[in-house]
């Protein structure tokens, strides 16, 4: 392999022709202008890269990334993505979708995309509502949320995305927001650098349908004592004064967060998001309260498992190699193959 | 002792037993020795959907009729000649299918009080006289089977299991089979336990011996080989040449082939045997669901791969949305339908032209796709590659309807030269195409194709973004314009209306027929078979064949005015009737049949003969 040549890519390469058409305010814009921002670091051609989308505001995205790109249909974007990873390796495949695409009309091909491990970068807009058909709960609406669909109130519990993926087998977990550009960018570095499905939570305001959803962790007032910033190899501890931390008290299935001052530092939790037990990172994403209070972001978790695309090109190789005529001489081999009889 | 040897021109053999028994491999070995012969053959499996149905009962009964004729033959045959019944609910089930003087092979140490029970029988119909009109031939073929493997070291489970090998010893006997064919497949198919190779063998020999020495078996037959055309030729089932007609497409346009399906009867087989054929560069991913299998193909399809989905008609109906886009993509994609009978779960092994109203419009929006049904088992090879080369030079999802019958039915294969195969060759878009000389408008056409350029994701300058929202003609860009959306659906019609397919001809030997049979898919042989009936009496009678669904031939319409009547019989409620009607405002007969079977070339005899009274 000769040295990558630097591309010299800026964040104008990504942006496309067409006009974006988000609603004025939505938290879309913020993520696109990160992305964009974003890909040249990958020095990835633009024409190796691909987005793929299903159905709703986010699926939008697709379209104002001057990359190749495919806006699908609702719920599907995982399974098609499959295909075109699977059989191209050599493409950088990305999936955009939101928590209505991805959680309810698409869940079953999300959680068979983590499970397989195929090597999509999976960005999951949460805004926890529907916005393209006007503000109808979502399954990571709140109990009890009254929306157009719901005016006495959503019966429905929600799905934690993280704890689903966690248990579909997912290899790399993580969760940002919207409006923290830097650790949006960080989070994506690290989905983009991982070998298999990467997974990525992205809070993100709806300011029409949902607004405020995840103002605690923007609030300048609130967010350090709300959100738990994950780092890799570093004790768990949060709060504007770090008052508050991560414990696995002896007896408990799960982590809980302590009063730093009343816990002894070795109580205290040390990320590693490489730990091969899901269990953990499972214990990290069940955390947050319904008030948002204790919510971590970062990588959860980043593990080493064979994708599922260098397994099948593994299995095309093996069969390929031991290969030695045309491919024409082969096919007639195999139509002679069985028993065969000739009449003269 | 010298047995009588009698001369035949074609015999019909029914193997029938519990689930359990082996009764399909026994007719693929028979089917295999027969085919070495040099025969002409056809065969109709007919096995429940349960993998072990309670043993001994009528829903449990698995059977595998073979015909072979020293003459060209169209279908597996009305009725048999031979039935083989391994057990009371084998002969119970079978024996309303029996003509009277058939000769019946019952293993008589099946015939117990209680299996008898089971499938309702008082007394033992071998001990009255209600099979008097047979030829019945008692053997008691497990005991037998035990009795020569009592030297062998094999369990006597094992020992029981070799029953259908002294069976088909005994009929290869009968009917004067080369049997060296089946040793070898012993010797494959338990390589790895030689024990078994030696039992199975030695049961066989036993069967073979058995007719050879016992009096109850007087005459030997032989049917002469058939008249085929030179060649080297296999017997192959549909569902194998349709896998093997997908391989060559891969070949033939030089182009991954990418399958992405979700198992589902009777369509299962063509996954498993392109599963093998990775040295190909076939890709197979059993997706985890029928929209994800279609899905995933697309996606190859969209990278540049030639995309594959196979299923069956409740897998097309979840499909549908992906067809939808992919017809909105201009991407090519083959779904293949091997059809069953519906609605629902409805009879998943048994056949029917189920789906042809799906295939035509089952989507939302105008949706044209393009349809086309291989007409008999070798014909699959040659279908799938037809639904490539649409695929591939129109840029468009195409459906092939297969069904049951033509899947699991088998019939020799005048192998192909792979040079005449047709050359699939594609050509990627790899420039601009706008004015400018640096814009790319993804949806700017071939004017003679109309299809547009296929760039795939790696190719520099040609970014660009699809997407199931309509678009602008040329740019491709989201579109609400309502010229531009009336101007699409058209366009998209056309494209599909427009390609080329081969006139339809017309079989009339006598060239005075006023009365012609239309059919399409699996239906060719029965009426084939029909039609020579009719003519063997002297009548004229005119055949022709859809293979082309949509687009139609062009000259159909014209086809079908030149006839005082046009009879379509179809294995559903008229779904071909109603397309020929409402196109061409041709009366047509509709003659239908929804029994989860082929029809008889009988049935249809008649009913032609019916019609052409009426003339």
């Amino acid at each position: 392999m000769s040295e990558p040549v630097a591309l010299k890519l800026t964040a104008k390469d990504f942006k496309s022709d067409q006009e974006v058409r988000w609603c004025p305010g939505c938290g879309d814009y913020a993520i696109l202008a990160a992305i964009q921002q974003f890909m040249p670091e990958l020095n990835i051609p633009r024409e190796r890269t691909v987005f793929v989308s299903g159905i709703g505001c986010s699926s939008r995205f697709p379209y104002y990334m001057n990359t190749y790109g495919m806006h699908s249909i609702h719920g599907r974007a995982p399974a098609i993505a499959t295909g075109l990873s699977v059989s191209r390796p050599d493409l950088s495949v990305w999936v955009v979708t939101g928590d209505g695409d991805a959680l309810s009309i698409g869940g079953n091909h999300l959680i068979h995309a983590l499970r397989r491990n195929v090597n999509l970068k999976i960005l999951l807009f949460n805004n926890r509502i529907y916005g393209l058909t006007k503000g109808q709960y979502s399954p990571t609406s709140e109990v009890g949320k009254v929306t157009k669909s719901t005016p006495a109130g959503s019966a429905d519990a929600p799905f934690n995305p993280l704890s689903l993926a966690l248990g579909a087998e997912a290899s790399f977990v993580g969760r940002t927001i919207d409006s923290d550009r830097k650790h949006l960018q960080s989070v994506l570095r690290a989905a983009a650098e991982h070998e298999g499905s990467a997974f990525v939570e992205i809070y993100q305001n709806c300011n029409i349908f949902n607004d405020g959803a995840f103002e605690q962790l923007k609030d300048p007032a609130t967010r350090d004592d709300y959100l738990i910033r994950l780092e890799h190899g570093q004790p768990i501890t949060f709060g504007a004064d770090g008052q508050f931390c991560v414990v696995h008290p002896p007896g408990a299935f799960g982590l809980e967060v302590r009063e730093t001052s009343s816990v002894r530092p070795e109580e205290i939790v040390v990320h590693d998001a490489t730990v091969t037990d899901p269990a953990y990172a499972f214990a990290l994403s069940r955390l947050p309260g319904l008030d948002l209070r204790n919510t971590p972001i970062g990588v959860f978790r980043s593990v080493d498992r064979p994708s599922y695309d260098s397994v099948v090109q593994g299995q095309l190789a093996a069969a390929k190699a031991t290969v030695t005529e045309t491919p024409e001489q082969q096919l007639a081999g195999l139509l002679a193959s069985g028993d065969t009889w000739t009449i003269l | 002792m010298t047995k009588q040897i009698r001369q035949l021109d074609r015999v019909v053999i029914r193997f029938a037993g519990d689930s359990g028994d082996g009764m399909q491999l026994t007719g693929d070995r028979f089917t295999s020795e027969t085919a070495q012969l040099g025969n002409d053959i056809s065969t109709l499996p007919n096995f429940p959907a349960e993998i072990r149905a309670p043993a001994g009962t009528l829903p449990g009964v698995s059977s595998f009729q073979v015909h072979f004729a020293d003459y060209d033959i169209l279908t597996p045959g009305d009725a048999p000649n031979v039935l083989v019944a391994m057990n009371p609910a084998a002969l119970k089930a079978n024996l309303a299918d029996l003509p009277r003087g058939a000769d019946i092979i019952v293993n008589t140490d099946e015939f117990t009080k209680r299996n008898l029970a089971k499938v309702g029988y008082q007394a033992s119909p071998l001990d009255d006289d209600s099979l008097a009109g047979y030829v019945v031939h008692p053997v008691a073929l497990t005991s037998m089977t035990v009795g020569a493997l009592a030297a062998f070291e094999v369990s006597k489970k094992d020992a029981e299991r070799s029953k259908n090998m002294f069976a088909l010893g005994l009929l290869s006997w009968m009917y004067s089979r080369p049997y060296e064919s089946t040793l070898r497949f012993l010797e494959r198919k338990f390589a790895a336990r030689p024990e078994l190779v030696a039992a199975n063998v030695a049961a066989f020999k036993a069967g073979w011996n058995f007719g050879e020495t016992t009096e109850d078996f007087a005459v030997r037959y032989e049917v002469k080989p058939a008249k085929m055309k030179p060649g080297t030729y296999r017997n192959i089932t549909g569902n194998a040449a349709l896998s093997l007609g997908l391989v060559a497409a891969g070949v033939r346009s030089g182009l991954p082939v990418f399958l992405g399906a979700y198992p589902i009867t009777p369509a299962s087989d063509i996954l498993h045997e392109l599963s093998k054929h990775k040295r190909f560069g076939v890709t197979t991913m059993q997706a985890e669901d029928e929209i994800a299998a279609v899905g995933a193909a697309l996606g190859a399809s969209y990278g540049g791969s030639l995309g594959v989905t196979t299923t069956s008609g409740p897998g097309v109906a979840l499909k549908s949305e992906t067809i939808s886009l992919a017809v909105a993509l201009e991407l090519p994609l083959v779904i293949v339908d091997v059809q069953r009978a519906g609605p629902s779960t409805g009879m998943p092994t048994k056949t029917e032209q189920a789906d042809l109203n799906m295939a035509l419009y089952g989507r939302h929006g105008e949706a044209p796709v393009a349809v086309i049904a291989p007409r008999s088992p070798s014909d699959c090879f040659f279908a799938a590659l037809e639904a490539a080369r649409i695929a591939l030079t129109y840029r468009t999802p195409v459906i092939l309807l297969s069904d049951n019958y033509v899947a699991n039915g088998s019939e020799p294969w005048l192998l192909p030269d792979v040079e005449s195969l047709p050359d699939l060759r594609v050509d990627f878009a790899t420039e601009p195409n706008g004015a400018d000389g640096t814009t790319f408008l993804p949806y700017l056409r071939d004017p003679e194709t109309l299809a547009r350029p296929w760039a795939i994701p790696g190719t520099a300058g040609l970014e660009h973004r699809i997407g199931g929202l309509e678009k602008a003609d040329k740019t491709g860009d989201i579109s609400y314009d309502p010229a531009n959306h009336d101007f699409m659906v058209r366009t998209r019609a056309a494209r599909i209306e427009t390609i080329p397919v081969p006139d339809i001809e017309v079989e009339d030997p006598d060239g005075d027929a006023r009365v012609l049979v239309l059919g399409w898919g699996s239906t060719y042989g029965p009426i084939g078979a029909a039609c020579r009936g009719v003519r063997q009496r002297g009548l004229s009678i005119a055949q022709a064949h859809l293979r082309h669904l949509a687009p139609m031939p062009a000259n159909l319409g014209e086809v079908l005015r030149s006839y005082d009547k046009v009879v379509i019989p179809e294995m559903n409620l008229g779904q071909l009737a109603h397309v020929i009607r409402a196109r061409y405002l041709v009366d047509a007969i509709s003659y239908n049949q929804v029994r989860g079977l082929p029809f008889t070339a009988a049935e249809l005899e008649t009913t032609l003969e019916e019609v052409l009274k009426n003339v």
